[in-house]
This record gives structure tokens, sequence and C-alpha cells, in this order.
């Protein structure tokens, strides 16, 4: 039925700290003056976490370096920038100014010092005098401050977590948010520490360590200071899959579930909506913005409020960990679910990758013999390919060859390249599809097994007590 | 060779590219949309099988020495054919993207560049042998059939010797070939590549009188046929011994030379293949007031590739459909109009004159591009190798002619075709050759 849409709602109330929507911007370069946080705000960013206040730093020159892939820029992203080199005085004098001039906005400090009481107690004091909503334990940063004992130095020994979110738990009046490293075995491990120590929520996650890449003319890694480099903190489109799978682990499990804020690799309202789905309340980004600067914010939240629409959510709450039930264990999985390959071939453009995938990376079960028919032994990739090369073509020509040699009706596709799937081999594996470039055209078809479902948990526990097996 | 290894100036603003050459990064974001499919469909369209997605994919990883030596290694020539084949038809046309309504990959762009790596690097070409044969071959014609099959000899390690009857290597490729298509300037720098190989060449030498086939059959152990066609045919109608009735190619080979860099008034060119386009284009691009185009028959009888019919148009070339040149008339200062009738179709699906629809073209120059006809006074000399239809009869696959010690290709085997079709028959008799001769003395 045809209907009047109404504007989702999509301000969120992330443990306490009120923001207008759920786009932060995250702690890193983006948020390294007052100036750009305003700007932000100007452009629809509901949040931003200061790039991280408190002990004396010098950065490097250069700082950062990016793979790109297929010829694109910036898929990857590393930086060993540390955190903010300006005066603390001076980013607590723009904090207060931005707060008052944004009060509606969720302005966060960030915060890494040195490992002591007093150390952290100040600057906690201070952040929130300035005019912080909440406040942000860096102990992620993977570079430079963790081999003074800051940054991940802390994120990566439970104990030490623990303790300092006590201390600064017994100082704060405003949320305290512990931000995740990913350079660790379990991140749950931390995120529990974190919860024990009184943490309200958490962030996750940081950048991960990394290398990008070698300049091959100089060995050199990237980047390049005075021809030496140091490992970075990798971020963009590429980590998004591992910081959604820490997400889901911190929201899986209740010694650590706390309101998470998402990050990494978030460039677009699908992102938002994905980290969303397992259970993140609010989501920060730092690379894309880095790369396209503040205004993706705006399709990020026209996107999103499309997205809430088309499904019926009225608030980010009503879909907010809607998928974390849908992820478990794989020994929790159903063992008697069946999907084949079906290939809808008026859609096919002959490109024949779903074959050459099976072939070598799969089941040997997509055949090329719609016009031979099945052969019991069908000739190798590499055998056809050899026939091919061995025919004699030549260019048509309409002279020689009359005009109807050369097709006017464009492209079809010969039966001959339109692979065929042996269902009776196909195990369902995805691969061919992940790899068809056109849309819909190889989907996995369910197929009944007429079984039972059943996971190798229960068909292993069968086996010990029927002991049929 | 060397002061025309940099195309003239006044042809080169005239004769600006039609598919400039690509940046750099527009080269990777292109290489980088191939789909790299099985068994792909564009090296199966190509007559030389160049491995289309192996060279984009190398384009893409940044390897583009490979992927020159990829394309060098099915096709010596492939820098002019990355510029000059009609890609519509060939690899392009083929590309799978078509079958998602989407641009096909700009193969012949992606391979052009990685060609001008190739030769930008100053690279030698590579052999394939560290031996050298005592063997001689001869190759009749420096055309692109004669070039494949001397250089696919000369990296196996044999001798061969290119015999032309032009001052310059590369027959059409070099003389023949729209200067917005491959400037005459890069067909040479290609081909000194070849000579670097040790093919020797030896220009200004018609085969018959001095230089007779017996006397090349006494120094060389095997002829190669790369002649190509004979002269255009000619336009038979009262005044077109006029000088001012320059046949296409002969046109065309004198603004590649520079003979011509001018032209006034108004052009005819009677015939519609890609040689008459070809000729028309380059008419209007030196100077022609108005250049039309008469046929015969009709828009869906012509030779030429739809491509190359849409670029006259967009060049402002005028069709004149069912127009029948009957005769050229001229006054002092030179061709003053050709008389036409108008054609039509008749009762039996053929054209005939309409009766009393005699008009006039005015104009001033008139090039007639109606085909070309085969070499039959030389290739009668060539003892024991059988015609057929005035073409050298020949195994497909070798090259081979009905005397074993003749090998033929090119235009004089397949009645005129592309560039690529030569190279590739070229290249098969070139490895025949080099086989039989490396069975017999093993």
């Amino acid at each position: 039925m045809r209907k009047h849409s109404v504007q989702p709602d999509l301000s969120v109330n992330f443990a306490g700290i009120q923001s207008p929507n759920p786009f932060w911007l995250a702690s890193a370069p983006p948020t390294n003056s007052g100036d750009q946080i305003m700007r932000a705000f100007d452009a629809g960013w509901g949040g931003a976490v200061w790039k991280t206040m408190g002990a004396q730093v010098t950065n490097t020159s250069s700082r950062y370096s990016a793979i790109g892939w297929n010829g694109r820029r910036m898929m990857g992203f590393s930086n060993i920038e540390l955190i903010s080199d300006r005066p603390l005085a001076v980013n607590l004098r723009e904090l207060a100014e931005v707060k008052k001039r944004y009060p509606r906005q969720a302005l966060i400090a960030s915060l890494m010092v040195e490992s002591t009481r007093e150390a952290w107690h100040t600057i906690v004091q201070q952040a929130e005098d300035a005019g912080a909503d909440g406040l942000e334990l860096n102990f992620g940063c993977p570079h430079g401050m963790s081999e003074r004992g800051m940054g991940s130095a802390v994120g990566q020994v439970p104990e030490y977590t623990e303790m300092i979110t006590a201390w600064v738990k017994e100082k704060a009046r405003t949320p305290v948010i512990v931000k995740l490293t990913p350079n660790i075995s379990d991140i749950r491990v931390i995120a529990q520490a974190a919860k024990r120590g009184g943490a309200d929520a958490l962030a996750a996650i940081n950048t991960i360590n990394s290398i990008t890449g070698i300049d091959l003319d100089t060995f050199t890694p990237q980047p390049n200071v005075d021809g030496k480099s140091s490992h970075g903190g990798y971020s963009g489109a590429a980590v998004k899959p591992i910081a959604l799978n820490m997400v889901q682990q911190v929201m899986s499990d209740p010694e650590s579930m706390l309101p998470i804020s998402g990050i990494g690799g978030v460039a677009t309202w699908k992102d938002v909506a994905e980290f969303m789905l397992l259970g993140s309340g609010t989501i920060q980004v730092c690379t894309a913005v880095m790369h396209h600067g503040y205004r993706i914010v705006e399709d990020m939240a026209d996107g999103l409020a499309n997205w809430m629409g088309e499904k019926g959510f009225q608030s980010i709450e009503d879909f907010r960990g809607l998928s974390l039930p849908r992820m478990t264990e794989w020994k929790d999985l159903n063992l008697n679910y069946k999907v084949v390959a079906h290939i809808d071939e008026p859609k096919c453009i002959g490109c024949g990758l779903c074959y050459t995938v099976c072939w070598d990376g799969a089941h040997q079960c997509i055949h090329l013999d719609r016009t031979t028919g099945p052969i019991e032994f069908p000739a190798k990739p590499s055998e056809i390919e050899a026939a091919s090369r061995a025919s004699i073509v030549v260019t048509p020509i309409p002279r020689l060859d009359g005009t109807h040699a050369i097709s006017q009706n464009g492209y079809a596709v010969p039966l001959s390249r339109i692979p065929r799937v042996d269902e009776t081999g196909c195990v369902g594996c995805n691969l061919c599809s992940l790899v068809c470039p056109v849309d819909d055209c190889i989907t996995m078809t369910k197929v009944d097994t007429h079984l039972q479902p059943e996971s190798w948990e229960e068909r292993t526990s069968e086996c010990l007590l029927e002991k049929s097996c | 060779m060397p002061e025309l290894l940099e195309q003239k100036p006044a042809i080169a603003d005239l004769f600006a590219e039609l598919h400039p050459p690509f940046a750099a990064q527009a080269a990777v974001v292109e290489a980088n949309r191939c789909l790299n499919c099985f068994d792909a469909p564009c090296t199966a369209a190509c007559p030389t099988h160049i491995d289309v997605p192996k060279f984009i994919k190398k384009i893409a990883s940044g390897n583009l020495r490979g992927a020159a030596l990829g394309i060098l290694d099915a096709n010596i020539l492939g820098a002019s054919c990355a510029r000059a084949c009609p890609v519509a038809v060939l690899c392009e046309g083929a590309c799978v993207m078509h079958g998602s309504q989407q641009q096909p990959i700009e193969i012949g762009r992606l391979q052009r560049f990685a060609m001008d790596h190739f030769h930008a690097s100053g690279e030698m070409l590579p052999r394939k042998s560290d031996q050298y044969h005592p063997e001689k071959i001869a190759c009749i014609g420096a055309g692109p059939a004669s070039l494949a099959a001397a250089a696919e000899l000369a990296q196996r390690g044999f001798r061969v010797t290119v015999f032309d009857k032009h001052s310059q290597p590369g027959g059409l490729n070099t003389y023949g070939v729209a200067e917005y298509k491959l400037p005459l300037a890069d067909s040479l720098r290609e081909i000194e590549l070849i000579r670097e190989l040790g093919v020797a060449f030896r220009f200004g030498v018609e085969i018959g009188g001095e230089t007779s086939l017996a006397k090349l059959e006494s120094e060389f152990d095997i002829i190669f046929i790369g002649a190509g066609l004979g002269a255009m045919h000619r336009l038979d109608i009262p005044g077109s011994s006029h000088p001012g009735v320059v046949e296409a190619l002969q046109f065309i080979e004198s603004y590649k030379t520079e003979e011509i860099t001018h032209v006034d008034g108004k052009v005819a060119v009677i015939g519609a293949g890609n040689t008459a386009i070809d000729a028309a284009i380059a008419a209007k691009r030196l100077g022609a007031k108005e250049v039309s185009i008469l046929y015969r028959r009709t828009r869906e009888h012509i030779s030429a590739f739809d491509f190359e019919y849409r670029q006259a148009l967009h060049e402002g070339i005028h069709f004149l459909w069912l127009t029948q040149p009957v005769a050229i008339h001229a006054s002092a200062p030179g061709i003053t109009s050709i008389e036409c009738v108008r054609m039509e179709t008749t009762s039996d699906g053929k054209f005939g004159p309409v009766e009393d629809s005699t008009f006039h073209i005015e104009c001033n120059l008139i090039i007639p591009a109606i085909g070309q006809s085969p070499m039959l006074e030389l290739l009668a000399q060539c003892r024991d190798v059988q015609l057929a239809d005035g073409r050298v009869l020949v195994n497909r696959a070798t090259g081979q002619t009905t005397n074993p010690r003749y090998f033929a290709g090119g235009d004089c085997v397949n009645g005129g075709r592309e560039i690529v079709d030569a190279i590739a028959d070229g290249k098969r008799a070139g490895v025949a050759i080099a086989n039989m001769l490396e069975v017999s003395r093993a």
C-alpha cells in the first residue's frame, strides 16, 4: 500500500551519552582541532571523539601509507602517527569552545597518559571540566605509545586494562568508554577486564599492526621515514570483516557485553547497518573521512534512514543486535542443509569464471558440455584453451564473406560457453556465485535433503550415546 | 629511414589520433575491468590468438614488460595491430561485457599501452634460440605477412632476406593505414626491431626481370610469398586517365609520405569499402571543401565496417547512394565534374541504372577505391605454385603451397583481409618453415 513516509529517528543514547545520530568521528586526524570538529558537526556528524590527549609526543614525517585494489586508492590505510601533538591546554580550551557552540552533539575526550593513578585522575578531571560528554580510554594505539607502556601495551594485558579503567572510574562523572585493540588473540579477554574495571561502554576496534608494503625500488617498507619504517596501524575498508567479527565476539559474551561503539572500515550506511545489526550503538569513522572528507556522513544518514524506512524500523534500537542470534559456533550449524549452484542461462555472459574456479578452487563440478552432453572424462581446462589457440580464424570481411558475416545483433553467448552445474557433485560452497560478475546469474538454491536438521555436536554426541559409529 | 621515424608536424596536426593512448592509472583501472575469462572469446577471435586476458592482467599488476613480450610472442607487430585492427569485429567485438550491456574492455588501447612501454624502454626483441642455422629464406614483399614470417625465422636463428619494391618496409602497414590510426613513423619504428633481429631488407627490388624467381630459388632454400595484392581496379569510364584521378591507395601513400599535404576543392571517392573511407576522411582532413562517397548500391551493401561508416559521417563525409559514375569531365585547369546515373533495384534484386537519370557532381579530385586485383603476373612465375581464384593455394595450418619450397600468406592467400590476418598467416608459415628445416637437419 502506498503511504507517506515518516523519517525514522536516528538519535541514540549511548551508555548515557545523547547523540543526534550514531555517526561519530573516531579519535584521529579528522578530530585534531576544534575547527575541524565544528566543520564536521556542520556537515552532519552526531559526535566526535577528540584526537587522543595526554602524554607529550612528537610526530614523524611521513606518517601514512596505503594499499589500493584494482586501480583504486586506499582500500587499506596505515598510519604511524601518535596521539595529539598539540599542547593539552590548547586542546582543552578548544574542546570547551566546541561544546559551548554545539551542545547537542556528543563530544568525547580520548585520553592516554602514563600508567599512574594520579596522571589518569588529573586528565579525567581536566577533560570533564572542559565539558566532555564522555571519556574514551585509548588502550589500543599500536605504535610508538605502546613502546612507552601506553596504548596497546595496556590494552594487551587484562590486569592493566582493569586497573586503569578502575582508576578512571574512581574519578569520572561522565560515561567511560574503553577502546580495544585487535592486536590480541581473544578480544573478549580484554573486554571482560574493562567491564570488571567498571567501564560503561566499549569501542572496537583500534587499528591492526601492519606493514602495508615495500617500495620495490628502494626496498624500504612504507611509510618511509628517512629510509626506515615502523609497523603501523591498519584501517579502512580492508579491516571491516575483522572488526565485525570482534564486535560480534564481544557482544555475544555476557562477561564482556557492554554498549559498544563499532569501528573499523565504516564508510557507508551499509557498513553502519552491519555494525549495528551486531550490536553497535554508535559507529566511529576515520579512514573514509581521511579519503573523502566529512561529507560522507550525508549519505550515511540518508541511506540508513531509507533502509530503516524500507524495513519498518523507527529507531536504531529496533534493529540493533538483530543479527547476533544468527551467529553461532560452527559445531551448531545444520549439516543436513544443502544448497547447489544454479545458473540462470539467459543471464550468463559466457565469461567462464565459475568454470575456472570450480575446477581450480573447488570441486570440479561445473562443465562446458552443453553442446556435447555429459562426458565421462571431460576435457581439462588447458585442453579446451589449447584447442581454441590452435584454431585458424580470420577477420570477417563483408566484401569477402558477405555483410552477414558480421553480427549486427550484438553479442550472443554461444551455448558451448554457458556452463552446466553437476548438482550431484556440487557441495554448495558458494565460490562460483561469488565470482560470477552478473547479478543474480548464479544463485545457491536450497535442495531438500529430507533429513532432520543435525549439527556436528548432535551427530557426534549420538555416536557416543548409541555407539553406532 | 631515420628521418621518417618522426611523424611530420604538418600531417601530425591534421591527423590527430582517433584513439589516444591511456594514461598509466587509467590503463590500470581499465585492465582491472577485464574479467579474465576462461578460454577467452577475445583471444579466440584474434587471428593471432594473442592471450588477451594474460597481457591485460600483467598491465594490472604493473608487469608491462611481461605484457608486451606476451603480445609479441603471438604477434610480432603487436603495436600496429593495437592501433590498426578493427577491434570492434575482433577481440572487442567478442568481449563478454557486451552480454551485460557494458562497454567492452578497450583491448586495443591496452595493447598499445603495453607496446608503447616496450618501445620506450628501448629493449630489443627476444630471440627464441641461441643457435644460428645455415638455411636462407627469401620473403617477397615487406608487408605484415613477410615480416611476421621473417621475425619468427630470425628469432629461431635462420637467415632471412626480405625483398620489396618500395623504399621502406611495412607494405600497407606503412603506406596504407590511415595516419590517425597508425602513423607511418610508428610502423617503421616497430619494423626496425625486426631488422635488429638480423633480417636483411632489399628495397626497390621488383621480383621478375633482374631478380627473377629462378635466381631466388638458386640462392634461397625457401621462398615465402607475402606479396599482397596488385594494382587497384581501374575506374573504366571516359576521362578516368586524367591526372586528377588518383587511386585510393596511391592517395593514402602520398599523404603519409607528405607528397600531398593539402587538398583543394571538392572530392569524389568512388566505392564504399574501408579504403574508400580512409581516403575520404584523409581528403577532408587535408583541406577538401567537400568530400562525397559515391556508391552504386545502398547503405546495407557497403563493405566498410560499421564503425568506419560512422566515423566517416562523424568527419562530415557525404554518402551518395545508388550513384554510378559514367564519365569524368575536365577543362583546362583540371577536373570539373563527374557524371553519374541514378541506380535502382531491379526485379531480380540486383541494381540497374534509372533511365534518363544522368546528373553531374561538381568535383576536382576523384579517388577510385574499388578494390585491388591479384598479382597474377608474379604468382604465375612461381613454379608449381597453384592458384585458385587468383589466390595462392596453401595448407592453412602451415602456409605451404603446392610447391614444398614455397610458402605464402597474407592478402595474396586470403584475398585481402586485415593486417592481423596477414601476421597470423606469416607467423604460421614461419613456424612451419622453421620446424621443417629443423626436422630435416635432425
